[in-house]
């Protein structure tokens, strides 16, 4: 515990010390960045070992804020929500140490502050023990946030209205949320403490199912759970790249972190709240990725599949939940293993993601899919490490995707099989959806990885990209070594998470996890046996073409004299086919204008998909907000006359009321 | 009784067929194979012994698979109609909806207090043809498909009273193919009169045959 | 791991390129000309190991890595595969995923090798392969739930093995839901035409258009190999198993397999292509009918 106050200290220290040192840059960059890592490397060395069930003491401080207490524990699940938090911080840290170049007139300073705030108020939403004090955390971890979304609101170049949109859509969608959180406490407290250890000892809160749904949205809106998930693809293109990877890696995650834990507060759970998150689960899954395949900017894409994944994170959870319910551990211990899983792994691949997309709009200018192209040849080593992030997303041997979700799918297939056949229909829909999704997503990411990094440049700007720094490279290769080695170690530290897992799903797991543990350490061997036989065949192709002649040629282009870059397949085209079946749920616009004439010149097509949940959902409520309030207006009359009339009749009613009784 | 349940399957298949299906004449088939289908079944549920119902297997299959999908072909042909179905829900998803129909039928049919002795699939089976039907009604624009619709519904309750009701008197079951007989009949009609005047059977513009009642003397003039 | 496991994925290897020409011998039959000599795919296979190669200036180390990773990500999954009753050289529960998943990884990477190549075709199959594929293996996978539903198993091997004792018309259903997906994985008419040549109407030929040499040779092979895999699958689920020396049972696999060649072989030859627009629905319409297998296992 001493070692975690130590490093929210170190964290917050040089936070105050980024923004102290901001008539230099460059040491205030570097007292950021040092502080970060330092800090979080500390913190890891204090999560881990609370992972695993080592216990350590807590911190137990006494508030004048009634409810409240300064109260920080340490058990097994804020420890494995906190390992993710600080490695992709650390990571991210050094990153934007080569990503965030001080420009001249406009100081970084802010960014480094808000960015140490928001790895310490991460660190206090999970480790807290106290509702009060969980509130504080979250608003400002919410905060900090929204300072670093619109960190690039006023460069040099002036004002970007985009940026201030998304930060505004950001604000609202974030207290929406934290306001159901709200109301969830209050009910909670009603029991008369609002201490964690108090709640999860006293079992079975009242009204269970009404605290489910409060929690689902006041989490779910900062997961992203549809349909709460409209300010994600705002908030997270905006941001600096290692913003957008540390938010999208590990800052959604508090959104699962906060569900779980209240879900420890409910006492046994009933089915519906299972086949609720399989729903929400399934349906943020497929419409993640479907608006993820009509996107044409890259950070937009990879913000969509961060919906994508919590919601196999919530399908997970949903299946770990009905599992619970029925009383079967395996089916428990697997999917919530699953889940967990998922949350570390997604952490890395989606870092990594986020941060070869900012590592592409450093080098190339620009990240609009269809003006890039060829970056293979020009960014070898961001194209080969996207590469790796996009084959780990995807769910494929031998990365940790696959890991996850194969556990995923055996929770399924285990409560398909057990006796009864109650959960066989859940599965069935878990198993299809899942599918469908990973389907869906190598569509997905070979138009992203194919479009921007294959072929040649489709723009003349992108044509002198270069390959970024040392500093980001080298953060980008330590997150897909991490996706390699939790490929190829998961099934050593399953094991270890018994505890975690038993104080999720409240039965023993150590015989499944066992077995699970057996499993994955095959899945292990069969990733290395894939690597090894890639290189065989590799050296099979070598020896054959010893020799023969090897020649350089123009691609097949049908016989056209003169191909050129633009004639390549472009990203819409390559997604078309599944967009237009799934037009119903995407509804882009169109705006085509048709080549006329006997010899045609020019002709363009334009798609723009807009979220459907905002377009549907959330903007109807806005204008009948505004017209409730433009109606409202007419109370303020803007004289003064008036306004003291209100105040002579509300003293004459209240003197009325006082002196009639 | 495998023979019965395999029956059963394969009344199922031809009813995701009629969702899924794009052509008319390949519609109309599949109805045909239901006529004949389901004229067996009774048999082989209660026994080739009465007379009684083998004379009503046969007319069952006379009606239903003989007579009436002839006359929709001729239908076709006199009208001249294009021969595709024309889908307002896509075809993709009325499959989806036919699983989701089918599930429906299971849950429901299960809480049915039903009478024993029938095999287990009957009840959903019929009941998911009832939704099949109904759903080819709501959800395809051609005339011609609604009337489609509208057999497989009877088809479905035929089955269901087959399956569950034993003592049944042999007249109310004639009355009931003469019922469906001639309201297929009268809805021929009906379409080909309206194919000749509007060129269409479109029926999302049927509605707009109100206007002519309401003012008939001067419907005359000109048709809309 | 016993004698005719170790053996399934030699033979596999080997008897693969045979069923490539088995079919093409039937589609022949069927046109009334005597057609290529069924070890075809194997002297095919040699020519193409012999020659050097070209590349394109568009392309990087992608497209070159494309073929062999295919190859390597599909014996892998070979090695999981059963063959007519005789469990397969490696099992563990749940090394169903793993085999589908291999299988997406070699389609990955295929995809990418296509779209290596900067040119409008083989970005055109490519995307019309992702499409495919995603409505393909819900199906695919829904349709191996429901076997595992029955048999109580997770493996492959359990699962095959389990299916021996069991009938019902379920069993029909799952079997025509995985020949139509086998069908669309194997790019065969009605989703894809193996013989044609226009580059527009073309999906698995497209993506491989600018391969030549051994890159060509080891696309083939793994094209083969993965039919294969496929097609155990569905002979799986429709042969019974015989009792007796294993030797039988790997015999009838093998027939079986060779069965089933003629049986595409027949689909090809009097079926025409469906048009595009047409094949997801045929995907959604496998997909549903093995939810129509679902409900039955269930009553």
């Amino acid at each position: 515990m001493t070692l975690l106050l130590l490093a929210i200290a170190v964290l917050l220290g040089s936070a105050v010390a980024a923004l102290g040192l901001r008539r230099f840059p460059r040491a205030s960059a570097l007292a950021g960045a040092l502080g970060a890592v330092a800090g979080c490397t500390l913190g890891a060395v204090a999560a881990v070992p609370a992972a695993v069930g080592v216990s350590s003491g807590d911190l137990m401080l006494p508030w004048s804020v009634p409810y409240g207490s300064l109260h920080l524990g340490l058990d097994p699940l804020s420890g494995f929500f906190l390992v993710p938090i600080f490695f992709l911080s650390a990571v991210g840290a050094v990153y934007g140490l080569g990503y965030l170049r001080p420009e001249p007139g406009r100081s970084r300073a802010g960014a480094w502050f808000f960015f140490n705030v928001l790895v310490a108020s991460m660190v206090v939403v999970v480790a807290a023990r106290n509702g009060v004090l969980f509130l504080l955390a979250w608003e400002l971890m919410a905060l900090s946030s929204y300072f670093l979304v619109i960190e690039d609101l006023v460069t040099v170049r002036g004002e970007s209205p985009g940026v201030r949109d998304a930060g505004i859509v950001y604000l609202i969608a974030t207290h929406l949320g934290t306001a159901f959180l709200l109301a969830m406490f209050l009910l909670l407290g009603g029991s008369g403490s609002l201490e964690f250890d108090t709640l999860r000892a006293a079992g079975g809160a009242a009204p269970a199912g009404l605290l489910f749904v409060f929690a689902l949205v006041g989490f779910g809106s900062k997961a992203g759970f549809v349909p709460f998930h409209v300010w994600l693809p705002e908030a997270h293109p905006v941001a600096p790249s290692h913003v957008s990877a540390v938010m999208s890696g590990v800052m959604i995650k508090t959104g699962i972190y906060g569900l779980l834990r209240v879900l420890g507060f409910l006492g046994a759970p009933a089915a519906w709240w299972g086949w609720t998150l399989i729903g929400v689960g399934l349906l943020s899954g497929v419409l993640g990725v479907l608006f993820a395949l009509a996107q044409h900017d890259l950070k937009r894409l990879l913000a969509y599949h961060s919906v994508e994944n919590i919601g196999i994170i919530g399908l997970g959870l949903g299946v770990g939940l009905l599992g619970q319910q029925a009383g079967l551990p395996v089916v428990a211990a697997l999917g919530y293993a699953g889940a967990l899983l998922h949350v570390v792994n997604h952490a890395l691949f989606k870092g990594l993601l986020f941060l070869a997309a900012g590592a592409v709009a450093h080098g190339a200018g620009t990240l609009h899919i269809e003006e890039l192209g060829g970056l293979q040849k020009r960014m070898p080593w961001t194209a080969s490490l996207f590469l790796v992030g996009a084959a780990a997303i995807s769910g494929l041997p031998p990365l940790n995707g696959f890991v996850s979700e194969l556990c995923i799918y055996l929770a399924a297939f285990g409560g398909a099989i057990a006796p009864g056949r109650a959960m066989a229909p859940a599965a069935a829909l878990a198993v299809a959806g899942l599918a469908l999704i990973g389907g869906l997503a190598v569509a997905c990411f070979t138009k992203a990885f194919g479009v921007v990094f294959l072929g040649e440049a489709r723009h003349d700007r992108v044509r002198d990209s270069h390959e970024v720094g040392l500093l980001m490279r080298t953060a980008m290769i330590v997150l897909a070594v991490a996706c390699g080695a939790v490929a190829l170690g998961a099934w050593a530290v399953v094991p270890h998470l018994a505890l975690l897992i038993e104080q999720v799903a409240r039965q023993d797991v150590s015989a499944p996890l066992h077995d699970l543990s057996r499993t994955l350490g095959f899945v292990a061997l069969a990733s290395a046996s894939v690597l090894l036989l890639a290189g065989l065949v590799a050296a099979l192709r070598r020896a054959l073409l010893r020799g023969r002649e090897i020649g350089i040629a123009p691609t097949w282009g049908c016989g056209y004299v003169a191909p050129n870059a633009r004639m390549q397949y472009t990203a819409s085209s390559y997604g078309e086919p599944l967009t237009r079946l799934f037009t119903m749920l995407l509804r882009p616009r169109v705006e085509r204008k048709l080549p006329v004439g006997l010899f045609p010149r020019s002709g363009s097509y334009e798609t723009h998909t807009d979220d459907q949940a905002r377009v549907l959902l959330f903007a109807p409520v806005y204008r009948l907000l505004l017209w409730v309030a433009a109606r409202a207006r007419l109370v303020q009359a803007g004289r003064v006359q008036v306004y003291v009339l209100y105040i002579a009749i509300t003293l004459m009613v209240l003197i009325a009321v006082a002196l009639g009784k | 009784m495998p023979w019965v349940d395999i029956a059963l399957v394969v009344l199922i298949l031809s009813c995701l067929r009629l969702l899924g299906g794009s052509r008319l004449v390949a519609c109309i088939s599949t109805v045909a194979l239901q006529g004949v289908l389901l004229g067996f079944v009774p048999l082989a549920l209660h026994g080739v012994t009465v007379f009684s119902g083998v004379a009503l297997a046969a007319l069952t299959v006379a009606v239903k698979a003989l007579l009436l999908p002839w006359f929709l072909r001729r239908a076709i042909r006199e009208a001249s109609i294009l021969r595709e179905v024309q889908p307002i829900v896509s075809l993709n998803l009325s499959l989806l909806f036919g699983l989701g129909a089918l599930a429906f039928s299971g849950w429901a049919a299960a809480r049915l207090p039903l009478p024993p002795g029938a095999p287990s699939l009957g009840a959903p089976t019929a009941l998911f043809m009832v939704l099949v039907g109904l759903f080819l009604v709501v959800a395809r624009s051609k005339a011609l498909t609604q009337v489609i619709g509208f057999l497989v519904v009877e088809n479905g309750i035929f089955l269901f009273g087959a399956l569950f009701a034993h003592d049944t008197p042999w007249l109310v079951e004639i009355a009931v193919l003469l019922d469906v007989l001639v309201g297929v009949f009268v809805m021929g009609i009906a379409l080909f009169h309206i194919n000749r005047a509007f060129d269409s059977i479109d029926s999302r513009r049927l509605h707009e045959l109100h206007d002519l009642v309401l003012d008939a003397p001067s419907a005359n003039e000109g048709t809309p | 791991m016993d004698a005719p496991s170790a053996l399934t994925p030699l033979i596999a290897l080997c008897v693969a390129p045979l069923l490539l020409g088995v079919i093409n011998r039937t589609k022949a039959l069927f046109a009334g000309r005597t057609g290529p000599p069924i070890l075809q795919p194997y002297r095919d296979l040699v020519k193409l190991a012999r020659k050097g190669a070209v590349y394109s200036h568009t392309t990087s180390w992608v497209f070159r890595a494309g073929p062999i990773v295919t190859l390597a990500a599909t014996g892998l999954a070979l090695l999981f595969v059963p063959l007519g009753g005789v469990p397969a050289a490696l099992s563990f529960d749940g090394d169903v995923v793993l085999v589908i998943y291999l299988l997406g990884l070699g389609r990955f990477f295929t995809v990418l090798a296509a779209l290596d190549t900067g040119s409008s075709f083989e970005g055109m199959g490519a995307s019309r392969e992702v499409q495919f594929a995603a409505l393909a293996e819900p199906g695919l996978l829904l349709g191996l739930l429901v076997i595992a539903l029955q048999t109580g198993e997770l493996s492959l091997s359990g699962m095959m093995a389990g299916l021996a004792a069991d009938g019902g018309s379920w069993i029909a259903l799952v079997f025509v839901a995985l020949l139509l997906i086998l069908l669309a994985e194997t790019a065969r008419i009605p989703v894809d035409d193996p013989a044609t040549h226009l580059e527009l109407t073309m999906i698995h030929e497209v993506m491989v258009l600018d391969h030549g040499g051994p890159d060509l040779a080891f696309v083939e092979l793994g094209a083969a190999l993965k039919m294969w895999l496929l097609g155990a699958l569905v002979t799986g689920v429709a042969l019974p198993v015989p009792g007796g020396p294993p030797a039988l049972h790997l015999a009838s696999g093998v027939m079986g397999m060779f069965g089933l060649a003629v049986l595409v072989g027949v689909i090809e030859s009097t079926m025409a292509r469906l048009a595009l627009v047409r094949v997801p629905q045929l995907l959604v319409g496998a997909a549903v009918l093995n939810g129509v297998a679902f409900f039955l296992v269930m009553r």
